[in-house]
């Protein structure tokens, strides 16, 4: 069922890659075996969507209509009641609520710091390199061991941190205390993902042309003001782009790292959806409920992945 | 008074020199163009006087003003790009607009000298448009508008018609200059094209490898190049070049030709002659052996070689004229448009 937030990935990025030189004239002069070859091509791409995305998500969508027994000896088919119940549990719809609160946090500070970084990048000339190869780097730290990098950090008892912060009088234990928990895991996921971010935006600041960037500075215009009035519109379509990625992102890819910080807690103050799957179907056992579940996080993909293409692809008009 | 000085502008980018103690004085309300081959400097030189490169040594001033050091939104210059550089998300109204609300203009100001420009540059049916429905043509004079309603002290293009095809180009050529003397305006107009530099300008700076190679008006720079460069660059079609012996006042080409001339030089020189300039004769000394004729209506160009040597050459001829391949056509070289220069240095000798 955890396969889910890679399948929400895939749906994403698959598209581009699979329309790839499908009609390149060179090619027509070649002639292989007009059926065997290209099936044999597309073939590892089939079977692997076959076993671990179409596989298990016909799986999740069928156990989501049987309810089992706590010992696993019998099942029964009972259409909708999952979902029904689903519908009517407070505590799921809270859950829906903190997951939208969680998203909206990780992609608007995801974003804005990698947009000022980017900024930044782009007016610097010494050191270019290395300010911007390191500003990358987080991307390639895998989400458990972004977790554990923070749980260190942040270790009540060890962490430089709350060793800090306790000088400001600020008493820190997100093991006790949700507000912080659920801080710190938006600051850990956030940072994950402001390296993908600053990529995206410092290639859009770039595409920017120089001389309209100058213009702007006879004009009259600061550094500051450019930034609001030039660079920023002009980056909209890669900021419309961003900020479904990083809802994407923050609803399915922060299982790893809300795994390793909270697990969840402390009393359910950072299980977010995709956490709630996973806890209520591998240690609460309820595998009707949690293959319910992860149908509605399905068809949440489906319905972002619909918004990319309708709007994303057409580009945000300026 | 917006006159401008350049003194001894140098600009380095590391270690190569690509701009050499350049030295202008600019009138108020002058046309300077600065024309010179792609990769000469021009722009350099140009985005030094707008602020948009840092000078390495020397002074550039406004006025009595050193603005060195001032950024480009206090040097009270516009410019007009290559590429336009229209601000893509914003309206035409918008875009002209910008740089007076920068400057807190009253509203009504600013109304007032965005509809002034746009009836001057009749653009005022597109102003609710953005630059990408507009052609090119109309983009260029957008970014006019956006040059004229600031009201500058200083205006400086950088190769703005250069995007345009032939004919609108002409057209525009010439409206610039119309605006520019309307306007009164001080400006410096920067292209490789010689047609627009001997059109547009007061003065001209022909740049070559960074150096100034002359600084006059264009028919100063026609009539009297001071350098082979110059010759060659000024004046289409282009100045022919045949090395010569001078001595006593004559000229001796290399096969063997004799031709009077005013030149005090002795040795070496290199005689130049403008196409144009050669005077068809029955009897004339210069002999031209027919390669190949141009027609192009109001003249004939004629390219051929001296008889007998491998040494090009190109005569003018007025109207329509019947040579072909082969043919050998007779030249006289009148003394008085004959431009002699050093065969060494290529500087001219009087
Ligand atoms: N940013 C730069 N770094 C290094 N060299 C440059 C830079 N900009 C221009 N140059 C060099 O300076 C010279 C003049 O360039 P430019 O002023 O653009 O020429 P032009 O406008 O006359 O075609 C060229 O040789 C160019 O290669
Ligand atoms: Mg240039």
């Amino acid at each position: 069922m955890l396969s889910l937030q890679i399948r929400g990935d895939n749906i994403i990025f698959a598209s581009p890659t699979s329309f790839a030189g499908s009609d390149d004239p060179m090619l027509k002069h070649v002639h292989f075996n007009k059926v065997l070859l290209p099936v044999l091509l597309v073939a590892p791409q089939i079977l692997i969507t076959l076993v671990f995305f179409m596989w298990p998500a016909g799986q999740a969508l069928y156990q989501s209509f049987l309810i089992e027994d706590a010992f696993g000896l019998s099942r029964e088919f009972v259409w909708f009641e999952n979902f029904q119940y689903l519908w009517h549990d407070e505590i799921y719809l809270q859950t829906f609520w903190r997951t939208a609160v969680f998203s909206a946090l990780v992609a608007m500070l995801a974003m804005s710091i990698a947009l000022i970084l980017a900024g930044f990048a782009e007016r610097v000339i010494k050191g270019a390199g290395a300010y911007r190869t390191l500003l990358i780097w987080p991307y390639a730290v895998a989400p458990v061991l972004a977790g554990a990098l923070w749980v260190f950090m942040f270790n009540p008892t060890l962490g430089i941190f709350p060793f800090l912060l306790e000088k400001i009088n600020i008493d820190w234990n997100h093991y006790l205390n949700g507000t912080q928990a659920m801080g710190l895991v938006v600051a850990a996921a956030a940072w994950k993902q402001i390296a993908y971010n600053f990529l995206f935006y410092l290639a859009a600041m770039q595409s920017i042309p120089k001389s309209v960037v100058e213009a702007a500075a006879i004009d009259g215009a600061g550094p500051l003001r450019r930034f609001w009035t030039i660079t920023l519109p002009l980056v909209s379509p890669t900021t419309f782009f961003l900020l479904v990625i990083n809802i994407v992102y923050a609803f399915f890819d922060t299982f790893g790292i809300i795994h390793a910080v909270t697990q969840g807690g402390p009393a359910n103050a950072t299980t977010i959806l995709v956490y709630k799957v996973y806890s209520d179907g591998f240690v609460g056992l309820d595998l009707g409920g949690s293959a319910a579940q992860s149908v509605v996080l399905m068809f949440i993909v489906i319905l972002m992945t619909v918004i990319q293409f309708r709007y994303v692809e057409k580009k945000v008009e300026y | 008074m917006a006159s401008i000085t350049l003194d001894s502008l140098t600009k380095s980018y590391g270690q190569t020199e690509v701009l050499h103690h350049i030295q202008g004085e600019i009138q108020h309300g002058e046309f300077i163009v600065i024309v010179g081959p792609s990769g000469c400097g021009k722009s350099t030189l140009l985005r030094m006087v707008a602020g948009l490169e840092t000078v390495t040594s020397g002074q550039v001033s406004i006025g009595d003003k050193v603005i060195n050091d001032l950024e480009p939104a206090d040097r009270d210059i516009a410019m007009v790009f290559q590429n336009y550089a229209l601000y893509p998300h914003m309206s035409v109204e918008q875009n002209m607009a910008y740089g007076l609300k920068i400057r807190k203009f009253p509203k009504a100001e600013i109304k007032r000298r965005v509809e002034q420009a746009a009836d001057i540059l009749e653009i005022r049916d597109y102003l609710k448009r953005k630059p990408r429905q507009l052609s090119g043509g109309q983009r260029q004079r957008v970014a006019m508008g956006r040059a004229i309603v600031r009201d500058p002290q200083v205006f400086l293009f950088d190769e703005p018609l250069s995007n345009l095809d032939a004919k609108l180009r002409v057209q525009m050529r010439l409206e610039i200059r119309k605006l520019q003397r309307r306007l009164g305006v001080t400006s410096i107009y920067v292209t490789h094209d010689q047609v627009e530099a001997m059109t547009l300008g007061d003065r001209l700076m022909v740049l070559n490898g960074g150096y100034v190679e002359q600084f006059g008006t264009p028919i100063e720079v026609y009539e009297k190049p001071a350098s082979v460069f110059v010759a060659g660059f000024i004046g289409s079609p282009s100045m022919n070049f045949i090395s010569a012996q001078a001595s006593k006042g004559q000229l001796t080409l290399p096969d063997g030709t004799t031709l009077a001339s005013n030149t005090s030089a002795n040795g070496p020189v290199t005689l130049g002659m403008r196409p144009e300039h050669l005077k068809q004769h029955g009897s004339g000394p210069i002999q031209l052996e027919v390669d190949l004729p141009e027609q192009l209506g109001a003249t004939t160009l004629v390219h051929g070689r001296i008889s007998g040597t491998e040494l090009p050459i190109t005569a003018s001829l007025n109207g329509i004229h019947a040579a072909s391949s082969g043919d050998v056509l007779r030249f006289d070289a009148p003394v008085e448009q004959m431009h002699i220069f050093d065969a060494q240095t290529g500087k001219r000798i009087e």
